[in-house]
């Protein structure tokens, strides 16, 4: 590992995970083994206990979701990472750690889907699922980095995101993020912030779990530490007990869908290239963002006003920073290694102030960048 | 039911070669004793895994019965479903041949993830032959420890390294808890005791009712011993009776083999590379460990076929 070196190192993004996890401060991973995640699984069993962690292998993805929830809610930071198959079965899990508001990072490094699908092919076909994938309304944060090395700060980001917001967050990686190398600075990828768990102060037979303080975002303390602490998946009042009222209902979800709202600057993340006088708007998110940026730089080679809106953090949907160019551009491309998902998004954004136009394929192969300045002339 | 080699080289059994399981890996071999020994149609289910992978590579199949693949964790859940229709089926006379159901699973597949899905086929009663090959690892996804691993074998999520040498904790006894679901028929067997094996398949399948076949598989790669080492160290893993061969038949244990001299259970750790450091002076507590639950196990199942046998 090359956690002390300094200069410019060759990783492969799930070794560059499993890298900033540990910065992060990650000392639990419960995993499971699943194509083309298991890297992280393996690092970790190799990693962690050398700092002081915990790694343990579970049944399955349903265990290992439980487990890093049981772990984060000790106060430990914890992580845990799979693909297609393995994510619809964390779903239920995800939807309990969103509710509970216990902290977890969790990587589903894509592949082709649905079902077993091409297990060692790319894809983003579970956009949507990381959105919605989990029943009923709740918050969650998705993230896409585009490249290794934002593989690495999108992890330290992820984990702050998380322990900040108390909120689940999903690392969404796709195959090639996951399985390429590249070369990383140590120094600029472990420059990003890190932002920490809230604590309780005062004493402790005040302590309410759930009780706002005015953020949105109630301290956490930990499980075992002498603060009365309930955890439940009912609705819960400020104590944690169950509270089923309708009235009760209504504040507890203001809060948990408003937090994320309120802490836009702790999640929003967004890289614009070139869009100052751009007229045609790629909107791109993981590895096809690659192939996007060279097609822009040749576009532009051939005097083609284009610009590129690569959104990092895919959920929430960055919406107020898109809906900027409404009246700019003429015509927005969304490359996605899927039939047509954050394309929805985008048109949504949009409404009619400019035709979004996709370019999907979901059968496991890449973008070339010919194929996206092919659209972005025809746009033209 | 007895089994003739001349009558069984005639026989055309549905599962090629060309398939492309590594040299020296059990499962194929299990597959094809399972079969030769079926006299019935079989339909069979297999869950994910190197079984599933390297037989079903676009665009070939190696399987001449029809086959279904689901998901890792439901072949069994799946193979309910099948044998439910069947049934359905048979009693409204829509169907009037006599077809067995096999599902077939890995250690990870059948011990892990799957446990519940197995668990509940049999308790349901549906008439089903489940195999698992047991070769104590996920192979398929570059060797990482399951609740089939022995103590202190070395795996990619069980590395050994100064502090913690390979995995900690012993093995589960999956065919104890098989037994203890009270179904007609589970036994024990490796592809290296052939004769045994096909024996104990055309039992499985003549009961009504479910029965589970836990089969010891070689993996050449997980195990780091030499292709053409399987069929002997299945045989050592036997002799030394880390892998008795036994069945419990409605209730009833029946040891079905006992080594004229048992022994060490170091000849059959010696030969795999991922037991290797368990040889090193400071391990070897762990050694002693193994060997003791090896005798725990073997001794508790000579009381159980004895008792039974009176």
């Amino acid at each position: 590992m090359n956690l002390n070196k300094t200069g410019t190192h060759l990783f492969q993004g799930n070794e560059a995970v499993v890298e900033a996890a540990i910065l992060s401060g990650c000392r639990f991973f419960a995993g499971y083994p699943i194509t083309p995640s298991t890297e992280i699984a393996e690092l970790m069993a190799v990693e962690l206990p050398k700092v002081g962690g915990r790694f343990i292998q579970m049944e399955d993805e349903i265990g290992s979701m439980g487990a890093v929830i049981g772990a984060s809610l000790t106060g430990t930071k914890a992580m845990t990472a799979t693909s297609g198959p393995g994510f619809s079965l964390k779903q239920e899990n995800i939807g309990y750690a969103s509710f509970t508001e216990t902290p977890v990072v969790v990587v589903n490094v894509q592949r082709v889907g649905p079902s077993t699908g091409m297990p060692t092919a790319p894809s983003q076909g579970d956009v949507m699922q990381a959105r919605w994938g989990t029943h009923g309304d709740h918050p969650v944060v998705a993230i896409a980095p585009g490249s290794v090395a934002e593989a690495y700060t999108a992890t330290i980001r992820a984990f702050s995101i998380s322990e900040f917001l108390r909120v689940p967050v999903i690392l969404l990686l796709d195959e090639v993020i996951g399985h390429m190398r590249e070369g990383v600075s140590v120094e600029d990828v472990q420059a990003v912030e890190h932002l920490e768990r809230k604590r309780p102060k005062g004493s402790k037979s005040d302590f309410r779990p759930y009780r706002d303080d005015g953020s949105g975002v109630p301290p956490m303390a930990n499980f075992g530490d002498g603060y009365r602490f309930h955890v439940t998946g009912l609705f819960h009042d400020e104590r944690g007990y169950p509270d089923l009222s309708p009235e009760w209902a209504r504040t507890l979800m203001k809060r948990l869908m408003g937090k994320l709202d309120a802490h836009r600057d702790v999640h929003e993340w967004v890289e614009e290239t070139e869009t100052d006088d751009a007229e045609i708007l790629i909107v791109s998110y993981g590895s096809p963002a690659q192939a996007a940026t060279s097609a822009l730089r040749q576009a532009r080679a051939e005097g083609l006003r284009v610009g590129q809106f690569r959104v990092v953090t895919v959920w929430p949907f960055p919406e107020d920073a898109l809906a900027k160019y409404k009246g700019q551009v003429r015509a927005v491309l969304v490359p996605e290694m899927n039939l047509g998902q954050l394309r929805l998004e985008v048109e949504r954004v949009m409404g009619d102030a400019a035709p979004v136009l996709g370019l999907h394929r979901a059968d496991g192969e890449l973008f070339k960048p010919a194929e996206i300045l092919e659209k972005i002339r025809e746009v033209d | 039911m007895a089994i003739n080699l001349r009558e069984l080289s005639k026989k055309t059994i549905p599962f090629t070669g060309g398939h492309r399981m590594c040299a020296g890996c059990g499962a194929p071999i299990i597959v094809r004793q399972v079969l030769a020994a079926a006299e019935q149609p079989i339909a069979a289910g297999v869950a994910t895994g190197c079984l599933e992978v390297a037989t079903t590579i676009y665009p070939y199949s190696a399987w001449g019965t029809p086959l279904i693949h689901n998901a890792f964790e439901n072949v069994a859940a799946t193979v309910s479903g099948i044998e439910m229709a069947y049934r359905a089926l048979k009693a409204r006379g829509a169907v009037d041949k006599d077809i067995k159901f096999v599902a077939f699973g890995g250690d990870g597949g059948t011990y892990d993830i799957g446990l519940q899905s197995l668990s509940g086929a049999m308790e349901r009663g549906h008439d089903m032959v489940y195999i698992c090959y047991d070769n104590g690892a996920y192979m398929n996804t570059g060797i990482q420890r399951s609740s089939a691993t022995p103590l202190g074998a070395e795996t990619s999520t069980s590395p050994v390294g100064k502090r913690i040498p390979g995995k900690p904790g012993h093995r589960k006894n999956l065919t104890n808890i098989m037994a203890a679901h009270d179904i007609p028929y589970v036994a024990q067997t490796t592809p290296a005791h052939w004769r045994d094996l096909m024996t104990k398949v055309k039992k499985a399948l003549a009961v009504e009712g479910p029965a589970f076949l836990n089969i010891l598989s070689s993996c050449p790669l997980g195990w780091r011993i030499p292709d053409d080492s399987s069929i002997s160290i299945l045989r050592l893993a036997v002799d030394t009776c880390f892998w008795p061969l036994f069945e419990v038949e409605n209730g009833s244990y029946q040891m079905n083999y006992e080594p004229k001299e048992k022994k060490p259970l170091s000849d059959w750790l010696k030969p795999q590379g991922r037991f290797r450091h368990l040889f090193r002076p400071e391990n070897k507590h762990i050694l002693e460990e193994l060997q003791a639950e090896v005798d725990r196990n073997w001794e508790r199942l000579l009381r159980l076929s004895k008792y039974d046998s009176e």
